[in-house]
């Protein structure tokens, strides 16, 4: 066990390694425009774009430069997403306090939605799975079909148009439509359903994923010896699905939410551009569109570092639940 | 000599619709098994020896197979029991141990847990208890440390070691009846050995009674006293193992047995059976062995034949008249032995 998660760690560390070069290649050492110029804004002389540079640290040897950047991706107060580096010179404001800004939105969105596809999925793949053939099997993967065909985009405008502008035209006061009212703290928007909406968009496809790969590992599992042996005990049906079936069925499941919670936790960009939630990934898309290179830098890293955390914690729960890893 | 009779099948029938046609695994199979007897089964890949005893189990989907005729275990017919009362029989009147010990015992659970959630599921007693019973039963079986062992997970466990556990789980509420489906054919010889010695070890401790089944004439021979042969999803010929051995009475059994080596005659050539076992959906009309069968006379496609004792000493289905049988055997005897003279 012990052995297993240190070579676990050290592979993630490598992976962040590599993200890093690569990061830092792109956007530092691959001028899409250069930083100074970036940094030293568009009416400048030449002397001001090279009194930038010097500031930037631009001229220092390279490895000088990429310790700097690198830095920012280390979990140490003073060098996570460190000012130096990874400050915006569209509005002046270190990138890392952006971002701090904007995390509880993104996890309110992320968190609500996990819970939302893990209550749809699982419990539509169960069913599917063990009422194999049925109606309510041929409505859940109908279902699924539908969820992982619709972009989000188009179901969280097809929302919004329903739920909002037309349920608004119809006299409906309380309708929650997109964003959050200034002076509205995140809290207050949770209770005033803001979040329902984005919460269900965004969880519509991952619950047909869910659900798919529910029912396709326990039709799989059930189909195993074990359960047979099972049954040949003279287990109920019940306790063989859901003691013996589910408890191989899923955890990869378990497995897979972590890596896609970590994803979202860097930041939902559709559906926090759609329903204008002030999110991470909002950020990124604005950051992105006025081509504000550190911000960018700084999102990237940031979604790195959640994706390699969510990784390492998908790496102790998978070897808390399959007793056949913590020997390997 | 009628000791006292644990089950008894009577013109068993399973079949299974399937989108190629109606599958008939098993198609009227009758036979007893008795308290402290061991019943060797053996037939050809496909013959129907699962099928036939995971019906009895129960463990067949009833949904998805149509099943006749008569499973009486303890004076009750099995086949009408309703499914939760044969829950109880399931496990705890009779146990079943199968052929891959690597698969059979669930990966995310430990083997002690595994064995006291049999017992739980069929004895009220507190969850110590039937831990501690779970480790006496791993302790019979011959695993050394079964406390330490009982807390492992089965892939610590060896392909031996885990059919051990197997055998200890389904012997732990003291069944009348053991199935063991090829409990040794995914182990190498000396575990095999080691298995089947067990098991009639345990068969006499505990005064059950043991279906084998298994491909393996030898181990029937070493271990069973009572031999079934069984071909296309029916018993072509029941025995006590001298009898079926010595004196076998249907072409399909002579044919098995001059496949593998003699039992006592060590060397001797295989010969293996010609042509392939028939398709269970079109099963050939009359005696379903007829195509493959060197004696085959007219009424051979024609007649099924009967399952009874033509006078041989025990029954059989085939249309041979006795006296044919006997002389045709021994002629096939003597020209193996001259083959092997020859060799
Ligand atoms: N659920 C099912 N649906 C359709 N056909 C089935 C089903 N279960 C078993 N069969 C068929 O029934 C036949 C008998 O199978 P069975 O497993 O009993 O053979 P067997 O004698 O145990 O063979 P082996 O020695 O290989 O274990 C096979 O041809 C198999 O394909
Ligand atoms: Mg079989």
């Amino acid at each position: 066990m012990g052995r297993y998660l240190i070579r676990r760690t050290l592979f993630l560390i490598l992976v962040l390694w590599i993200v890093s070069v690569l990061t830092f290649l792109i956007f530092v050492k691959l001028p899409a425009g250069d930083p100074a110029r970036r940094a030293a804004g568009t009416r400048t002389t030449e002397a001001q774009v090279e009194e930038a540079r010097e500031r930037l640290g631009l001229n220092d040897p390279i490895w000088v430069q990429y310790t700097r950047f690198a830095k920012g991706l280390v979990p140490w107060p003073g060098w996570f997403l460190n000012e130096q580096v990874y400050y915006s010179f569209k509005n002046f404001v270190p990138v890392k306090e952006e971002i701090f800004g904007r995390i509880p939105v993104t996890i309110t969105l992320a968190v609500g939605a996990g819970a939302t596809w893990l209550l749809v999925g699982i419990p539509i793949g169960i069913i599917s799975a063990i009422r194999r053939r049925s109606l309510a099997d041929r409505a859940g993967m109908l279902f699924a079909l539908f969820g992982v065909s619709a972009p989000v985009f188009w179901l969280g405008l097809l929302f919004l148009y329903i739920f909002w502008f037309k349920f608004q035209q119809m006299g409906w006061p309380h309708a929650p439509g997109s964003g959050i009212p200034t002076g509205e703290n995140l809290f207050e928007a949770v209770l005033a359903g803001r979040f329902v909406m984005p919460w269900i968009v965004l969880a519509l496809s991952f619950a047909a994923l869910y659900s798919r790969m529910t029912r396709g590992n326990l039709i799989e599992t059930m189909g195993e010896d074990y359960i047979r042996t099972a049954r040949a005990k003279g287990l109920s049906e019940r306790r063989v699905i859901f003691k013996h079936g589910l408890r191989a069925a899923l955890t990869p499941v378990v497995t897979m939410f972590g890596m896609d919670l970590g994803l979202l936790l860097g930041g939902a960009i559709i559906t926090e551009t759609v329903f204008n939630l002030p999110g991470v990934g909002q950020y990124t898309l604005n950051a992105i569109k006025t081509s504000d290179f550190p911000a960018v830098m700084g999102v990237t890293v940031f979604a790195a570092f959640f994706v390699v955390v969510a990784n390492l914690v998908v790496d102790v729960m998978y070897a808390a639940l399959d007793p056949r890893v913590r020997y390997s | 000599m009628p000791s006292d009779c644990l089950l008894e099948v009577k013109d068993l029938k399973v079949h299974f619709p399937t989108d190629d046609g109606l599958v008939k695994a098993v198609d009227g199979i009758s036979f007893t098994v008795d308290r402290g007897q061991t019943l060797g089964v053996v037939g050809e890949s496909g013959s129907g020896k699962s099928v036939t005893f995971m019906t009895i189990m129960g463990l067949i989907n009833r949904k998805k197979a149509h099943v006749e005729g008569e499973v009486l275990f303890g004076g009750r017919d099995l086949l009408k029991m309703p499914e939760d009362e044969l829950r109880k029989i399931r496990g705890n009147g009779m146990g079943m141990v199968f052929q891959d010990p690597m698969t059979s015992l669930h990966p995310y659970y430990k083997v002690g847990t595994q064995i006291a959630e049999a017992i739980l599921t069929h004895r009220d007693m507190p969850k110590e208890e039937a831990h501690k019973k779970a480790c006496e039963m791993l302790d019979v079986v011959g695993i050394p440390q079964p406390a330490e062992r009982a807390k492992q997970y089965p892939h610590e466990y060896s392909g031996g070691m885990r059919q051990r556990a197997m055998i200890a789980m389904a012997l732990s509420l003291n069944p009348d009846l053991l199935i063991a489906d090829e409990p040794t054919t995914a182990l190498d010889v000396t575990v095999q050995a080691q298995i089947l010695e067990l098991i009639g070890r345990l068969k006499e401790d505990f005064n059950v009674g043991v279906v084998l089944i298994t491909h393996d004439l030898g181990v029937v021979h070493d271990v069973a006293q009572r031999v079934m042969v069984m071909y296309a999803g029916r018993a072509v010929e029941i025995g006590s193992r001298d009898e079926v051995f010595n004196n076998p009475l249907h072409p399909y059994a002579w044919g098995l047995l001059e496949s593998i080596p003699h039992v006592d005659q060590k060397g001797t050539r295989l010969v293996p059976i010609e042509g392939l076992p028939p398709s269970l959906i079109f099963v050939p009309p009359g005696c379903p062995f007829h195509p493959r069968c060197p004696h085959r006379f007219e009424p051979c496609d024609k007649e099924i034949p009967a399952f009874i004792d033509r006078g041989g000493g025990h029954p059989e289905a085939c249309h041979l008249p006795i006296e044919d049988k006997r002389r045709i055997y021994s002629e096939r005897e003597a020209g193996r032995r001259s083959r092997k003279a020859a060799s």
